[in-house]
């Protein structure tokens, strides 16, 4: 069971994911530092993300889309604030409009990303902050839609 | 044909949460006991045990009415010293809850897709 636990402060509009994978740091590390590896794993089932830019430094911009089903495509954009391999890493999540700019209205979320060293692997936790519940609102049009996929997966899987 | 059996599930999952949802809400709401601690709550916080002196039932009664309107969202509760103080939580609030659900599940299934990644090698 990847993840160990999650809290949940509606106040401070912040998500507390807590991790643990069996591998070191610097292989859990690759998979946000490798836009190949990290794209087999950002976008939910049935939405394959692919990074076009991905500038893994203090202020480092990076775009990619995902592509639904019906070949549909929704952008999104990062800006890192803050990396310090393979420990931590800070960005900003939006999305973006046709052309990969940023929304400026739009969404953004604020990611940390805390990897720590355990005697089994590694303990990833991730702290997600939103600006204010409209946003919330805006990015989870999409993302229930995605989170609910995702439980029809696992209901398939019980089911097969 | 995957397509269709796909949408098919997602209805089904749609309604599957929010009917657990409304649930809970109505049955928290379907006894007059939990509304009157509700409508008590709403003005201000209060301990359960101020709350139980409000009725012909024993603490443990009124703590297990608290418990169901917790486990509805429709109060928070929140520890000042050695009591527990219950308060009437704003439809903003339940509904923000809503949305950080909803988002741990997206992160849920990263963080599955991570494992599976990393146990491919």
């Amino acid at each position: 069971m990847p993840v160990v636990k999650s809290y949940k402060d509606a106040e401070a509009l912040t998500l507390t994911v807590v991790a643990e994978f069996a591998a070191p740091v610097e292989r859990v590390w690759q998979v946000w530092e490798d836009p190949r590896l990290l794209e087999r794993w950002w976008g939910p089932p049935g939405w394959p993300a692919t990074f076009e830019r991905h500038e893994f430094v203090v202020g480092g911009r990076c775009a990619y889309y995902m592509t639904g089903p019906g070949g549909e495509r929704s952008r999104g954009w990062w800006r890192i604030t803050a990396i310090e391999p393979p420990r931590r890493l800070e960005f900003d999540d939006g999305f973006a409009d046709e052309s990969g700019e940023p929304q400026l209205e739009g969404t953004v979320i604020h990611g940390v990303v805390t990897l720590e060293p355990q005697e089994t692997g590694t303990r990833m936790t991730i702290v997600c902050r939103f600006d204010d519940a409209a946003a919330m609102e805006q990015m989870l049009a999409m993302g229930m839609e995605e989170g609910i996929t995702q439980s029809a997966g696992q209901i398939d899987d019980l089911l097969g | 044909m995957a397509a269709s059996a796909g949408v098919t599930y997602n209805q089904m999952v749609v309604r599957e949460l929010s009917d657990a949802d409304a649930d809970r809400i109505f049955h928290a709401l379907a006894d007059a006991t939990r509304r009157d601690i509700i409508a008590r709550v709403a003005r201000e916080g209060l301990s359960v045990s101020a709350l139980a002196q409000h009725y012909p039932m024993s603490f443990a009664a009124v703590q297990k009415h608290v418990a169901v309107l917790h486990r509805a969202g429709l109060v928070h509760k929140e520890r000042r010293g050695r009591e527990q103080v219950v308060q009437a939580r704003p439809a903003t609030l339940r509904r923000a809850i809503e949305l950080l659900e909803a988002y741990e599940r997206i992160w849920r299934q990263r963080v599955d897709g991570i494992d599976r990644l990393l146990a491919e090698e």
